[in-house]
């Protein structure tokens, strides 16, 4: 790997943003990101990212909440500590609805959050884009567009004449 | 009459924005944090902590000394078993309930006047489900065994009674908390990394970009990040109604008069808002006027806010008008003497008040000037605090005061330590809130920002 990581241009407003993450996608290069204080719909599919994942890891975990919650309440009432109340089925699955319930709840809701942040790979102590000094209004009132060196189309300085063709307000390199 | 207020609402709420016009993304940011970053410790402030703290030790005392003498220190004794515990218990969870409805349900209803208002009202509902959880926890006589609630191997090889209420309390309460801690988190998580990026001094620096955990608002982030708040959006909506069903279920799975009946679910759930969108005004009003944020929570906040408060409470009406119609025409003797008890019994009082507070009082809403005036509707939302309070404490101690056995009948006199454990846990519950606006953004930065006309994107 070499020193750079890649060129960021800055940009003024989500209309901008998304008008030269579309460019960019549009002249072949694939390995960028875009960054803004608020998400922006469209912004990751004008990249060419459609898939989140997210929803599909929310949905095994509701299912094993949901499993773990009926098979502990089986376990523990029919099996390892059955105790007969006047007859009644030991399997009384209406009375465990509730249990269910929740504990599906707790593993979908558990999944999503930390299914989010493991696909984004958080937490990450140390980031490339951060060198950048002017980035740290990424997360207030800024928009930043970032070409990866490890793109096979990346080339210093055409990558960066093409970026200057956004009409960015700055552009920088990005140092490993 | 009735048709042109409502002609002059839909007129108010196109003169009214959500966010005060003039603001842009820095500016937006730039307010919110600094409330954090910049602005200098007052003596209200410190003052207020400190008087709050104070209720903090007393609920400390009366703990205390609880765990020293046991629960006999409490006017509990039959047949009044349960008192202020549970009524505190169900009044606070109650109060929590309007935080998550802000927060995932108007979410889901795609209503963006919810973006100024819902930090806040989740961190209200993690506090008060904190408070919540105190009652249970040394309501238990021996608290030192409170492990026993949960299913934990143990020498004895005993197992939790999964057919019980008290435990579907245990999952549901403990859920709710969870998801409730982990949604607002996640909600932070982008404002987090402002401050990180905003903060001049290292260490603070340090703390929230621990806390951000390396957020960079990256768009591949954003998505997945828009889907996970989506989806916990989704599951926390079912689970806010299911906690306080089962609660209610902690009442109707008995065979008392007066708890036995299938309306408690729903109208202990429109309690729970009503009493929560209370707390929510009165936790509001004096928050956008101290901290001059009445360009972000506007008057179109205070007065959605209080419409959902008249129409959970019209739902609460028809509860007490139900369960009176149906003691008349069901079959029950003892519902009829319950009815009857609580028209004339020795606790007409609070049931009268009761009907005042929840009923009759808050129909004063209806009047658009009353939903406009920051003064008339804190005082109110404290009338219906009251009233819900009232509410809970009808419930379960009229019920049992009169039971099956007329040799058994008793009263329930409140004890000074089931007080100073009451206001104590108000105290603690205060507290938390001036620690909350201080070290964090009371307010949520990107949702804001969000809601600003530049936030567009034009093609």
């Amino acid at each position: 790997m070499n020193d750079l990581f890649g060129i960021m241009a800055e940009f003024d407003s989500a209309t901008d943003l998304m008008r030269a993450a579309r460019q960019t996608h549009g002249s072949g290069y694939r390995e960028m990101d875009a960054y803004s204080p608020f998400p922006i719909e469209g912004l990751s599919e004008a990249m060419g990212l459609h898939k989140d994942g997210v929803p599909l890891v929310v949905l095994i975990g509701g299912i094993l909440g949901a499993c773990a919650g009926y098979g502990l309440q089986y376990w523990v009432s029919a099996i390892t500590y059955p105790v007969n109340i006047g007859g009644r089925p030991l399997n009384s699955w209406p009375a465990f609805v509730i249990v269910t319930f929740e504990l599906t709840i707790l593993f979908a809701g558990l999944s999503s959050v930390i299914g989010m942040l493991v696909l984004n790979g958080l937490p990450q102590p140390y980031h490339p884009v951060f060198n950048v000094q002017k980035f740290e209004r990424a997360s207030q009132d800024r928009f930043f567009l970032c070409v990866f060196a490890t793109d096979p189309r990346f080339n210093l300085t055409e990558t960066r004449r093409f970026m200057e063709g956004l009409k960015p307000l700055s552009i920088s390199e990005v140092p490993n | 009459m009735q048709s042109a207020d409502t002609a002059m609402d839909m007129e108010m709420e196109q003169e009214v924005p959500v966010l005060a016009p003039g603001h842009n993304l820095t500016s937006v940011t730039e307010k919110i944090s600094s409330i954090v970053l910049e602005r200098p410790l007052s003596p209200a402030w410190v003052l207020g902590f400190v008087f709050c703290s104070g209720f903090v030790l007393m609920l400390g005392t009366a703990v205390g000394y609880l765990f020293f003498k046991g629960t006999g220190i409490w006017g509990v004794n039959v047949p009044v078993g349960w008192g202020f515990a549970i009524i505190n218990f169900v009044w606070w969870i109650g109060i929590g309930h309007a935080g998550t409805l802000i927060s995932a349900i108007l979410h889901l209803l795609r209503q963006s006047w919810r973006n100024s208002i819902n930090r806040f009202a989740e961190a209200m509902t993690l506090f008060a489900v904190m408070c919540a959880g105190v009652f249970p926890a040394i309501h238990l006589g021996r608290p030192w065994l409170a492990y026993w609630l949960f299913p934990i191997p143990n020498s004895m090889k005993y197992w939790p009674q999964f057919r019980s209420p008290l435990l579907w309390d245990v999952f549901a309460v403990s859920t709710y908390f969870t998801i409730s801690l982990v949604f607002w988190y996640t909600g932070l998580i982008p404002d987090l990394a402002t401050l990180r990026d905003r903060a001049k001094n290292p260490a603070v620096r340090m703390i929230f970009g621990v806390l951000a955990m390396g957020w960079r608002g990256s768009a591949q982030h954003w998505k997945r990040y828009e889907s996970a708040y989506l989806l916990l959006a989704g599951l926390s909506t079912p689970l806010v109604l299911s906690v306080h069903t089962v609660v209610s279920f902690d009442f109707a799975i008995s065979i008392m008069p007066g708890w036995h009946t299938t309306i408690f679910p729903p109208y202990f759930v429109a309690g729970a808002i009503y009493s929560g969108f209370a707390m929510v005004l009165i936790l509001a009003i004096p928050i956008r006027a101290v901290y001059n944020l009445k360009d972000m929570i506007t008057e179109r906040h205070l007065d959605n806010a209080a419409k959902v408060m008249l129409a959970t409470g019209l739902i609460v009406a028809y509860g007490y008008v139900m369960e009176v119609f149906l003691a008349w025409y069901g079959a029950s003797a003892s519902d009829k003497f319950l009815v009857y008890n609580r028209f004339h019994g020795p606790y007409a009082g609070p049931y009268w008040a009761l009907w005042m507070c929840n009923i009759i009082v808050p129909q004063l809403l209806w009047i658009r000037k009353v939903r406009k005036s920051p003064v008339i509707l804190f005082l109110l939302s404290m009338v219906v605090l009251v009233g819900m309070w009232l509410e809970r404490f009808v419930i379960v101690v009229l019920s049992l005061h009169r039971d099956y056995v007329p040799s058994s009948w008793g009263m329930y006199y409140p004890t000074k330590w089931d007080w100073m454990t009451y206001i104590g846990t108000l105290g603690l519950f205060t507290a938390a809130v001036f620690v909350f606006v201080r070290i964090l953004p009371m307010i949520s930065i990107f949702e804001i920002r969000m809601l600003l006309p530049e936030s567009e994107v034009k093609h």
